[in-house]
């Protein structure tokens, strides 16, 4: 006979659940509202999504409760709650995105809201907890909707990339589930606290198959984070999917991704495991390297800003790989930095598109002599191609010279240096975009039209990251302020 | 004037903002009444300016990422006073003889955001805030160099702006582990070069930060072999730019060497004499050869400059006052002779739009003034006694004389070489019989150009005759950077080479 569970409602800590399922309730009122009338526009789905978005927000900044939650399974520290915030302010910005001027098929379907905000409970379930069960539930749930969202632009590349994106997915769920088992199997449990505690005290018993173990995680988050050699899905579902979509892309699922990696690459890095430290150093410099080889030779912008992002996540898997308090604040910084800047080239892309269009979206001609005829949006563009690339003063320098200094201070100067030569490296491809923009002269045949997305709301999503990119000097200090805190709260 | 180099500093740039506002037609004139107050503020700095304080002056602090050390710090002495008023004044004078016709708004607009980033590298006291400017730097540069040069001018700026990024990421890299240290030593974080300069380090360690440093200021400089992207941006670079580009931006990589490597890394520095000696030396000779063979006019210039560049190493790692005042003063020198050529090789390119020599010949005759003040422009860059040029090549190489007489005798060879490409350059030019019939109609020089050229030849003569009212505040500034590196130094070997090279000028 089972016995009866009996538990304490109050050791539940309910409202560590909060957040997810304000996003979810968000998720079925959209869906509700659906049922009623069907003629509603976007502009109510976008501004509800906001609404949830930020009491979402809210209930994420707001919490108080304990740091543990729901059968254990839950894990709201600092952390989380940091990844949480960036997690949805990003989300906020890029909705934002969907009132385009131009109508496009995948915002007539309230769903596509729905699916959204399936996403984001999702990745905060990921980045909330440290049993590898729920973490995959949010893996899959999140993945699952995006999927969904890429295939749903409705064009033949989008297609042809939701189901790349899928088959590779699925391949590194299998993965992911896989290697949890090994280290279930090695320490009876799931829980990445639990497991490091074993793992330490039976000093890495066992070690070949811990280490098969690692392989099947580094595949899986690999994925995720599209770390070469796990790369190659990227450029081209960045490709398929609308720019918008592609900004998000490159900034929400990985962050996620950086979460569980850092909690999990943690109980190695912590110990100086050897192996584990010199497979994801290896990982790291690749992943800065190649992918900015690649883009050197890309003729089209977004596929040079793809592989431009799996650039970026490699610095930021550099911070893992680093695994000081100052290299998680680094990640951190780096990633919100990022994340406006990021958003604001692939959204600069987005008001550049136009419905009809050849191979290409956005081939690099298309910018030429840009400064000629629509001045601020080429001076913006140019602000965010000059961020990226790292030069002072605007906003992703300060990330990338704290990260440099995290590495500097923890010994791995050869790792700063190879990170100095990446960017040096990366200029060049930021400059051809900036080349294209001022110092050529516009193209005599110009069909593409420039700006045709345009409208209000999509320069005010601009123009608050274009602010935030050029004043990011004066609140540096506030926010590395605010992100150690977190961090030292919960001790990475 | 509490805050003059705030002022100093982001007046331009506010001007660059508003004058988005100004009409293109007169936007010449605004940019030459921004640049001329400019010029005053900072000759009003100079009147304020305490000679006899060997210190910093008109400090101005403010932190900015406080956990991390970094602060808006500026202040100047001595050896950054006189860079600015170069600046200024050079700056002033570019706009003043400016030519340009095609979007001539943006240019001057450009031109603006840039002199606030040349004030800030020399006014900076935080590493972070000197790196800051001089990275900002490279972006108006290669946007002028870009879209207003010649037929290269894309694969020129990008070279530029791509070899000078590479070796200041070098150098940044740097700074992260030399303010680590500070941190380690200290228990406190900081970039100010002052909190730095109080920093014993070890000798390996000055070495490795020393070669970080090196890469961020020789490519700069440049220094051979790291100088191959200077003839291409100056080949292809618009008079203006090569004027600011020759005065101003090749400056900061030695003023970096002054201000950074010199008393940082003592014992580094010591050690290197010998071998940055013999680059400089590398580059004296064989760029001034390289020069001879030119057949450009600009090209000469821009490989002269390099030959240049190498006496201003020279003087800067012998280390003592003489050899460092007098780099400095080379490098204003420099900057006037320098720049004036640059602006004398648009003035014929404006009317022939060729700068190849074999296409002129006899062009005294035609251009009697022109040739006036190219030939004053040439003796100065020469090295002629009496003239700006001489002053610091002369205290460049009797510093270095005391660290090693062979080298500075090789070097001597700078003013023979130099006389033989510029006077080559000048016979092709403006001697001989007019070969070609076009140049029989050429204009003499006249209104602005005028108005841009005399005050460069007054002050080639006034300060090759009288240099010490820069030489004054210089001296007091190096004599205590001097001072400085021979308290830090920590082996006895650098101490006594200190005090050795020391000796003649009665420095020690």
């Amino acid at each position: 006979m089972i016995q009866a569970i009996s538990i304490d409602l109050a050791s539940l800590n309910i409202p560590s659940l909060a957040p997810m399922l304000v996003a979810i309730t968000g998720a079925l009122t959209i869906l509700c509202i659906d049922l009623f009338s069907k003629k509603l526009d976007k502009s109510l789905y976008v501004m509800m999504t906001i609404l949830f978005l930020v009491v979402d927000l809210g209930t994420v900044i707001g919490y108080n409760g304990g740091l543990r939650g729901f059968f254990d399974m839950m894990l709201v520290d600092g952390i989380s709650i940091l990844s949480q915030i960036i997690i949805l302010v990003a989300s906020a910005m890029f909705i934002l995105l969907a009132l385009s001027q131009k109508r496009f098929h995948e915002y007539k379907y309230p769903e596509y809201f729905a699916l959204f905000l399936f996403m984001i409970a999702g990745f905060q379930f990921m980045v909330s907890s440290d049993s590898l069960i729920l973490i995959f539930v949010g893996l899959e749930t999140s993945s699952m909707a995006l999927y969904t969202l890429i295939a749903m632009h409705n064009r033949n590349k989008s297609t042809e990339a939701a189901i790349k994106y899928f088959t590779m997915g699925a391949l590194a769920a299998a993965f992911f589930a896989f290697g949890s088992m090994i280290f279930y199997a090695l320490t009876g449990s799931v829980e990445l606290a639990k497991i490091s505690e074993i793992l330490v005290a039976s000093n890495f018993e066992n070690y070949p198959l811990i280490l098969i173990g690692v392989v099947f995680m580094l595949g899986a988050l690999g994925f995720k984070l599209s770390l070469v050699p796990f790369h190659i899905w990227a450029p081209d579902v960045y490709e398929g999917s609308s720019s918008a979509l592609a900004g998000f892309m490159s900034i929400v699922p990985k962050i996620a991704g950086f979460i569980v990696a850092l909690r999990f690459f943690e109980i190695f890095i912590a110990v100086d495991n050897m192996w584990v430290q010199a497979v994801l150093y290896v990982i790291v410099v690749i992943t800065m390297t190649i992918p900015n080889m690649i883009s050197l030779v890309q003729d089209d912008v977004k596929r040079m800003l793809a592989y431009s992002s799996i650039s970026h996540a490699g610095f930021a898997m550099g911070a893992i790989l680093i695994g000081t308090t100052q290299a998680t604040s680094a990640l951190f910084l780096y990633w919100i930095l990022f994340l406006f800047t990021n958003l604001g080239s692939f959204a600069m892309l987005w008001v550049h598109r136009s419905k009809d269009t050849g191979d290409s979206d956005h081939p690099f001609s298309k910018f030429s002599g840009l400064v000629k005829s629509s001045p601020v949006a080429a001076s913006i563009m140019a602000l965010f191609m000059l961020s990226l690339a790292g030069v002072p003063p605007f906003s992703l320098f300060w990330g990338k010279m704290y990260l440099l200094g995290a590495a500097v201070n923890a010994g791995f100067i050869v790792l700063a240096l190879i990170m100095a030569i990446n960017s040096a490296i990366a200029v060049y491809y930021y400059l051809k975009l900036i080349v294209y923009m001022f110092l050529k002269d516009p193209l005599e045949s110009d069909s593409s039209v420039t700006m045709g997305n345009a409208n209000n709301t999509l320069k005010t999503v601009i123009g608050i990251s274009a602010m935030i990119t050029i004043a990011s000097i004066i609140f540096i200090d506030p926010l590395l302020e605010m992100i150690n805190y977190y961090v030292q709260i919960s001790g990475y | 004037m509490e805050h003059i180099l705030s002022i100093l500093i982001f007046f331009p740039a506010i001007a660059a903002m508003m004058a988005f506002v100004v009409d293109k037609d007169s936007m010449r004139v605004y940019g030459i009444t921004v640049t001329a107050i400019e010029f005053i503020l900072s000759a009003y700095l100079w009147y304020l300016f305490d000679g006899n304080n060997a210190g910093m002056q008109f400090t101005e602090f403010m932190p900015i990422i406080s956990q991390y050390g970094i602060s808006y710090n500026v202040g100047i002495d001595g050896i950054s006073l006189f860079l600015i008023i170069m600046t200024t004044f050079m700056t002033m004078i570019s706009l003043i003889g400016l030519t340009e016709k095609r979007d001539l708004k943006n240019l001057i607009i450009t031109v603006l955001f840039l002199e606030m980033t040349m004030i800030g590298v020399f006014v900076a006291l935080d590493a972070m805030l000197f790196y800051v400017f001089w990275e900002l730097s490279l972006v108006p540069m290669l946007y002028i160099v870009g879209a207003w040069g010649g037929n290269l001018r894309i694969y020129a700026s990008i070279k530029f702006f791509l070899y000078t990024f590479l070796g200041s990421l070098v150098m940044l890299v740097g700074m992260l582990y030399l303010a680590y240290v500070y941190s380690q030593t200290t228990g406190t974080w900081s970039f100010n070069i002052m909190d730095w300069n109080m920093l014993m380090l070890p000798y390996d360690m000055q070495m490795w930060l020393f070669i970080a440093f090196f890469a961020g200021f020789a490519i700069k400089v440049p220094m051979v072999p790291f100088h191959t992207w200077l003839p291409y941006a100056h080949g292809q670079a618009p008079t203006i730019g090569s004027v600011i580009l020759a005065a101003v931006l090749l400056k900061m990589g030695t003023y970096g060497f002054i201000r950074f490597s010199l008393p940082l890394f003592p014992d580094a520095a010591v050690a290197m004499m010998i071998p940055m000696g013999i680059l400089a030396l590398i580059a004296i000779i064989y760029t001034a050869m390289v020069a001879y063979a030119q057949e450009d006019m600009k090209q000469v210039i821009a490989y002269s400059s390099v030959s240049h560049m190498g006496v201003i190493i020279l003087g800067i790692f012998a280390l003592n006052a003489e050899g460092i005042g007098g780099s400095i003063f080379l490098m204003i020198s420099h900057g006037i002779v320098s720049g004036a050529l640059f602006m004398l090789v648009g003035v014929i390119y404006d009317r022939r739009h060729t700068k190849m020599m074999s296409e002129f010949g006899g062009l005294a005759a035609v251009m009697p003034m022109y040739a006036v003040v190219f030939g004053i422009m040439l003796m100065a860059s020469v090295g002629l006694p009496l003239t700006i040029g001489f002053v610091g090549e002369f205290l460049s190489l009797l510093g270095f004389f005391a660290v090693s007489p062979t080298l500075t005798v090789a070097a001597g060879l700078t003013i023979i070489l130099g006389a033989v490409y510029m006077l080559v350059l000048y016979k092709k030019t403006f001697f001989g019989p007019i070969t070609n019939p076009i140049n029989e109609k050429l204009q003499d020089i006249k209104g602005r150009e005028v108005a841009a050229l005399v005050p460069l030849v007054m002050l080639v003569v006034y300060l090759g005759v009288y240099p010490k009212p820069i030489l004054g505040p210089v001296d007091n500034s190096v004599k205590q950077l001097i001072q400085t590196m021979h308290i830090k130094s920590v082996t006895p070997e650098a101490k006594e080479t200190i005090a050795k090279v020391n000796t003649i000028g009665g420095a020690k």
